[in-house]
């Protein structure tokens, strides 16, 4: 069940779907902030791809990926290869599994299209989406390492658990791209499911990692902004919040599991004994040997119990990893605006600087202005180069104000659609996360009733 | 000598008292049955040691019917013990703890239908110590052990006490339940007795003097060991090792639940309060974190309830056998080294009857040297040793009688032990499965109740157009 679509975003741009290279088609410049396309490479369209890409506009603007194409991620593998400094290294790969909707629809079953990819590549295809969509709360991976876990989970990363846990958190990550409006248009997306090589080249080629902001930068811009939107510094707060919360909540949930665990697996013991027991008794052997049955099922019952709820934990560990994404879209807000601030503050002196060239009163401070005074003015027409110097920089300036300014505008109206987007998305997951870990109890209670019952038949027989 | 008579005098009371006994029970309860002169009205309540005492309190009639479950005639008992109110004394010497014994009786060689007395831990050790003398081959319910070193601090702590006094209690009305033990006059003493008639009596008994002889013959006894050990008892041995082997393991397997569940308990506690915690951030899902934190909470409650329940009713219980069954071996040692006396003074007998009938006239020589007429010496010899074997075979019959009785005492009393365990232990796993029913039972409930208002509160929200 996905949440319905929100109304149609603004024209973001047009896909040349049918285009089989990724070069030439459509990309979204994220910081260029206008309505127009800015297209690279490729600028000649055809009539025909014209039309194609009205046609495809308009079929695709409210119809995610997810319901025009199946997509799993089925299996898992490991593989030796010779990693990056020539070292052998094992890892894991997944097989990605694609088929279109339509085929099955129409009764056919045709065999999907699947290729392998590895962690690190799912990783390469965030960053990406990341920084080509900063105003987009993008879904989070499953983690690279496992945490929270309590004993009986290992912490190994090629343990088979961990594994199976991650291959349906990769699937997850793969459908939620898919069933959003946005990212499920990108064809890096499309490619890195349907492309098994060549992929990475031409990820590294659209030039991503020169677009994405320092982190410097960011905290930079993060401590030194004026005015950010009001509403992205409460949401900021809230995203700290929410971290903290379910990493708190994560912690218990572990040191619960591990005692439950205890608790159950000593009632195993329970089975040897009353066995072993039962063989000297005469009236109460029975009794004593089909209860020890009961205990011996009763402490297994805790396995299945405690996968299940393994699953819990890692549906708020998603949101965990979401509010490290939310906070990502609070940063570059924060960024934005910085620039912003920037832009107007240095055009503002500009102007000033103007001023007081033509007026020639000097009412800051400057080393210019000091060494003229020491050492001479200056040329009427050393003046004049100059002013027309700043003329032309306040001209830049403005345009750059002008630019950032409705940048900026733009930036906030997409995010915070995207960001109500995620919030009717996190409500509903957590209600239904919330309400399953009641399932899970009510079973688990369930079970406990079965198996104790069970066992005081055979008590009452002894 | 004297002692040996008494001893084996008592035996033979025993033993007959015992094959009495049985049948007489049923007798005497129809006779109360039917006495409606029977009237129970209270009788003072004194003080024993005139120190600090609370006033006594009315024994509720669910206090009478003890927290214990017992296989036999619940409804032909006429004798009811309680032991609670611990208080602790303070004396120049030392500081103790007291418990009184209530104790409500139709039984005609009790004087009165009341009595409340005041105990310490070393008059019941007396009385067990007696007892045991007394009656070497039955089984006596063990007490609580003195000091438990793992687990606990101090003599004084709350739970130590009530531990014990759970513990006392049930070893007086095991006895109480005893046809034979409850009869016995120590017991009765025990239960009615003002503090200073129990000091002086504590001291009658047989002499220092006899009593180390007596143990001394026991250990030389079983030294000796057993030769001709019947094989239903060895038997019934091997039952009672392998028996104590399990009942340590099951011990200690309810313990380590136990601890576990308390473990799991805190970690529980801690659970609720991050939801709730969570619930501030939250607009929309505030709500059902804050119930999800509650249902925790409760759920929270009832494990604690589980946790208590187990330790009060299963634990002790299991721990008890444990001491159970190093009760029978002492039994089983102290049937053998009857037996094995028994032997021995055979054995003396066997040895002294082939002194008298062997030619054997190193003593004539011997006797020759001092001038005595080795015609002479020899008879006296003989007379001699005829007078001593004459002796022995009256030891031997007595000792024969002891035997006798002694392993039929016991064999009674261990099928009566065997019916007592087996009821004690099927109840003990009834009340540790109910618990757990329970306590799932309770859980399911606050879940299914929380499940119930989450789904309303979904359809409510869809019923708005919230789709």
């Amino acid at each position: 069940k996905k949440s319905p679509p929100p109304p149609p975003l603004p024209k973001l741009g047009k896909v040349g779907s049918k285009c089989a290279c990724g070069l030439g088609s459509r990309e979204r410049m994220a910081d260029s902030g206008s309505d127009e396309v800015a297209v690279i490479g490729n600028t000649d369209l055809t009539a025909a791809e014209e039309q194609n890409n009205r046609n495809n506009t308009d079929v695709e603007k409210s119809t995610p990926l997810l319901k025009k194409m199946e997509i799993s991620v089925s299996e898992a593998e490991k593989r030796t290869g010779k990693n990056a400094v020539n070292m052998q290294e094992t890892y894991t790969v997944y097989l990605i599994e694609t088929r279109p909707v339509d085929t099955i629809t129409e009764g056919q079953n045709p065999a999907p299209d699947s290729l392998w990819r590895r962690y690190s590549e799912f990783e390469l295809l965030r960053n990406y989406l990341l920084v080509t969509y900063p105003y987009i709360v993008v879904p989070p991976l499953p983690e690279k390492r496992a945490e929270f876990v309590w004993h009986k989970l290992s912490a190994d990363n090629m343990d088979p658990d961990f594994v199976e846990r991650r291959r349906i958190g990769l699937e997850n990550f793969l459908l939620r791209v898919a069933s959003h409006t946005v990212l499920s248009k990108d064809k890096i997306f499309f490619l890195f499911m349907t492309q098994e090589n060549g992929w990475k080249d031409m990820v590294y080629e659209t030039g991503f990692q020169a677009k994405a902001d320092s982190r410097l930068k960011a905290l930079n811009a993060t401590f030194r902004v004026k005015n950010p939107d009001k509403r992205f510094t409460e949401l900021k707060h809230y995203s700290d919040e929410l971290q903290s919360v379910i990493s708190q909540l994560l912690r218990v949930r572990a040191r619960v599991a591990d005692r439950l665990y205890g608790v159950y697996k000593v009632h195993g013991n329970y089975g040897r004994v009353f066995s072993e027991w039962s063989a000297i008794e005469r009236e109460m052997g029975d009794g004593l040997q089909s209860a020890g049955h009961h205990m011996d099922a009763y402490a297994a019952s805790v396995d299945d119990i405690l996968e299940e709820e393994e699953h819990y934990a890692d549906q708020l560990k998603e949101y965990l990893f979401y509010s490290e994404a939310v906070r990502a879209v609070c940063r570059k807000h924060e960024l934005t605006q910085y620039e912003l601030e920037m832009a107007v503050q240095d055009l503002t002196s500009k102007k000033l600087q103007r001023e007081e060239l033509a007026t020639g009163t000097v009412r800051t401070f400057s080393l210019k202005g000091m060494t003229s005074k020491l050492f001479g003015q200056e040329t009427p027409e050393q003046r004049e180069a100059k002013l027309k110097v700043l003329e032309e920089q306040i001209l830049e300036g403005e345009e750059s104000v002008k630019s950032k300014n409705s940048e900026c505008d733009e930036y906030v109206k997409n995010a915070w659609l995207d960001i109500d987007r995620f919030k009717e998305q996190k409500n509903q997951d957590l209600k239904e996360a919330i309400i399953s870990y009641a399932v899970m109890q009510i079973s688990m209670c369930k079970k406990g009733i079965q198996v104790w019952t069970n066992a005081k038949e055979c008590f009452s027989k002894m | 000598m004297d002692t040996l008579n008494s001893e084996t005098a008592t035996d033979s009371a025993v033993c007959s008292t015992f094959a009495k006994a049985a049948p007489d029970f049923s007798r005497q309860m129809l006779d109360l049955d039917e006495d409606e002169d029977l009237e129970v009205f209270s009788k003072d309540t004194t003080l024993t040691d005139g120190s600090s005492f609370n006033a006594s309190m009315p024994t509720s009639p669910s206090s009478m019917i003890n927290q214990y479950k017992f296989e036999e005639e619940p409804d032909t008992k006429d004798i009811f013990i309680t032991v609670d109110c611990p208080e602790s004394h303070v004396t120049a010497i030392e500081t103790f703890i007291t418990y009184k014994i209530s104790t409500k009786t139709t039984r005609s060689e009790f004087d009165s239908c009341e009595y409340e007395v005041r105990r310490r831990y070393q008059d019941f050790l007396w009385l067990k110590g007696k007892l045991e003398e007394k009656y070497p081959t039955l089984i006596i319910h063990p007490l609580p052990e003195k000091f438990i070193v793992k687990g606990m601090m101090e003599r004084f702590n709350e739970d130590f006490i009530e531990t014990r006094r759970k513990a006392l209690h049930r070893f007086l009305n095991k006895i109480a339940d005893h046809p034979l033990l409850s009869c016995d006059e120590d017991f009765k003493f025990f239960l009615t007795a003002q503090a200073e008639e129990l000091t002086s009596h504590k001291k009658q008994g047989p002499s220092i003097l006899s009593r180390v002889g007596e143990t001394v013959r026991a250990v030389a006894a079983s030294v000796r060991g057993v030769k001709n050990r019947p094989e239903e008892f060895t038997a019934i041995g091997d039952y009672v090792e392998t028996f104590s082997q399990k009942m340590i393991v099951l011990d200690k397997i309810t313990q380590r639940i136990s601890k576990e569940q308390k473990e799991y308990l805190e970690e529980m506690k801690e659970y609720g309060p991050v939801y709730m915690l969570w619930s501030g951030s939250e607009v929309e899902l505030g709500d059902s974190l804050k119930d999800m934190a509650n249902c925790i909470d409760k759920c929270c409650r009832e494990t604690e309830e589980q946790v208590n329940a187990l330790s009060e009713n299963v634990v002790p219980v299991l721990h008890e056998y444990v001491l159970c069954a190093e009760t029978l071996k002492a039994v089983l040692r102290r049937r053998d080294n009857i037996q094995a006396e028994y032997e021995a003074k055979n054995d003396a007998l066997a040895n002294k009857k082939s002194d008298r009938d062997s030619d054997s006239d190193l003593s004539f020589v011997f006797g020759g040297f001092l001038g005595k007429n080795p015609e002479e010496a020899k008879q006296q010899k003989q007379q001699k040793l005829d007078g001593e074997i004459e002796e022995l075979k009256e030891d031997i019959e007595k000792l024969e009688d002891k035997v006798e009785c002694a392993n039929s005492a016991f064999k009674v009393d261990w099928e009566r032990w065997l019916k007592s365990m087996q009821g004690d232990l099927k109840a003990t796993f009834l009340n540790m499965a109910d618990t757990n029913i329970n306590y799932y039972e309770k859980c399911l409930a606050i879940w299914e109740s929380f499940l119930i208002s989450q789904k309303n509160e979904l359809s409510v929200e869809n019923g708005r157009g919230y789709s």
